[in-house]
């Protein structure tokens, strides 16, 4: 059963055309590397999923019950943030907010759901402390574990290893592999390194202004697209 | 002490420091989400639009508040639109704003009646020219202002820390904007009787800024910067009464000396 449908998907801004044919399918579970150069269109398809910009054409369908604003994002870091006053436990918690619906302020569920994902991520002994103070890895990883209070379903991530160091890039890795394999949550993720996309998706999408490849990770590393684009090293 | 009880038996003290409190507390809460959010200069360019409406209100014969609240409110709204989508940056836009408003309001005085008192107090503020029916007003508004910003107080946070997560779970974080600019604009109105067009933003971005220097989290950091405001509003105050100050300028120094102290401590921590 497909958690995520795209038929004939294209965007356009200002009646330009940035991105069209995509057409691809995940079911519950999978692992999807949605790769390509600086502005082939990654960027976009995610607005598009979020809803945060609407399709020129083409239709986007979620399946088993998932809504559009269940969807456990994890955006870029603003420059704003990194000096925003904030306790781990604060952000995190904010990942609740779709759950909130007429309510006005977070329950003793909301706040249980927060001290859950903090564990799983790690971070529950840093909870108190502001986020601004944290390194890279671990201001990830709080977005990571709001993502998380967002959603049980799909996250979707966007480039979530920019900006971090080796040793950090490779826990944020595993992480969300263990995520996606322990809790059968499915990941899409924006990504530069082409390298890692291959070592831990289970299924890759390349664009460059129109998909270039859908398939799985084995599929794509045999392919012509894959060679040219890994330099030879597979 | 004496005396401090003698000050607080005239009635006009006792209006201004309820409506100062009051009016305190709501520009140090928003001014944490515009500060943040990179909106200081909204506050400055809303009291100069203000003045403008109530230069023009005041050369017509109208009821200056009535005036001023509806046209800032205008004027918020569209600033918040400007600064997000338009070839003029949002900087640029407040600064011709503020400009034209202030210049639009002083040519519609000078024809009129020209410069008084009065007008002068719109500049500078004064204790004085809060009337019982304004106080009445202000101290309906203002708590108006500070119920919904503690009803929408986790939105609030969402939208300010990061809009894009928060439109993705499906919040409408224009809605959230909007209702932060509309606020902004009825406290900027009801705090510029008082401290004037060319000190209220002071009242919105000071207070905000020193509890950055020491509060480490979102919640500490809005109720330290509330308790901030009062106590510099009081102090102001009281200085103005004892010494013959403006009311206005005190309270802005009195901002300035916390937020010097607040540095110092951040430093050393």
């Amino acid at each position: 059963m497909a958690i995520l449908k795209c038929e004939d998907l294209s965007f356009a801004y200002e009646g330009r055309q940035v991105l069209s044919d995509v057409n691809f399918t995940l079911s519950a579970g999978n692992y999807l590397c949605v790769v390509g150069e600086n502005g082939s269109g990654k960027s976009t398809l995610i607005k598009g999923l979020l809803r945060l910009k609407s399709p020129e054409s083409g239709k986007i369908i979620f399946g088993e019950g998932l809504k559009a604003t269940e969807i456990g994002y994890l955006p870029q870091q603003t420059a704003m943030q990194k000096d925003f006053p904030a306790s781990v436990y604060e952000v995190v918690l904010s990942g609740c907010l779709n759950s909130l619906g007429k309510r006005r302020w977070y329950n003793k569920d909301d706040k249980k759901k927060a001290m859950e994902n903090m564990e799983r991520m790690g971070i529950e002994d840093i909870k108190d402390k502001s986020y601004q103070s944290l390194s890279g890895g671990q201001q990830q990883r709080v977005l990571l574990a709001r993502a998380l209070c967002a959603t049980k379903k799909l996250l979707l991530l966007d480039e979530p290893v920019t900006g971090l160091d080796p040793i950090a890039t490779g826990e944020m890795y595993n992480l969300i592999k263990l995520v996606n394999l322990c809790d059968n949550i499915t990941v899409i993720m924006v990504s530069h390194d082409i390298h890692e996309a291959v070592r831990y998706a289970t299924h890759i999408l390349h664009l460059g202004h129109r998909q270039l490849f859908f398939g799985t990770a084995a599929e794509y590393k045999e392919s012509d697209l894959a060679r040219r684009f890994l330099g030879g090293r597979v | 002490m004496t005396e401090l009880i003698n000050m607080f038996s005239y009635s006009f003290i006792q209006r201004a420091a309820v409506v100062g409190i009051l009016v305190s507390l709501c520009a140090a809460l928003l001014g944490v989400s515009l500060v943040l959010k990179r909106y200081s200069m909204i506050g400055d360019g809303l009291s100069h639009v203000g003045f403008g409406a109530l230069a023009i209100a005041a050369s017509l014969n109208l009821a200056p508040l009535a005036v001023a609240i509806p046209t800032v409110i205008i004027a918020a709204v569209f600033l918040l639109r400007l600064s997000q989508n338009s070839k003029i940056k949002g900087d640029a836009a407040i600064a011709i704003i503020s400009s034209s408003a202030l210049a639009i309001g002083v040519i519609s005085v000078s024809v009129t009646t020209g410069m008084n008192t009065e007008i002068s107090s719109y500049m500078f503020g004064s204790i004085l020219s809060l009337s019982s029916s304004d106080a009445i007003l202000s101290v309906i508004l203002s708590a108006a202002v500070l119920c919904l910003f503690i009803i929408y107080y986790p939105r609030i946070f969402a939208v300010t820390f990061d809009e894009s997560f928060s439109k993705a779970t499906g919040t409408k974080t224009e809605i959230y904007n909007t209702l932060i600019a509309v606020l902004t604009a009825v406290t900027v109105v009801l705090g510029m009787r008082m401290m004037g067009a060319l000190l209220i933003s002071s009242l919105i971005i000071f207070p905000a800024l020193s509890a950055m220097r020491v509060c480490r989290s979102f919640k500490s950091v809005v109720l330290c910067s509330a308790g901030i405001s009062v106590f510099c509003f009081m102090l102001g105050l009281i200085a103005s009464y004892f010494m013959e100050t403006p009311t206005g300028a005190s309270i802005v120094a009195a901002d300035l000396v916390v937020f010097g102290i607040f540095s110092l401590i951040g430093r050393k921590k």
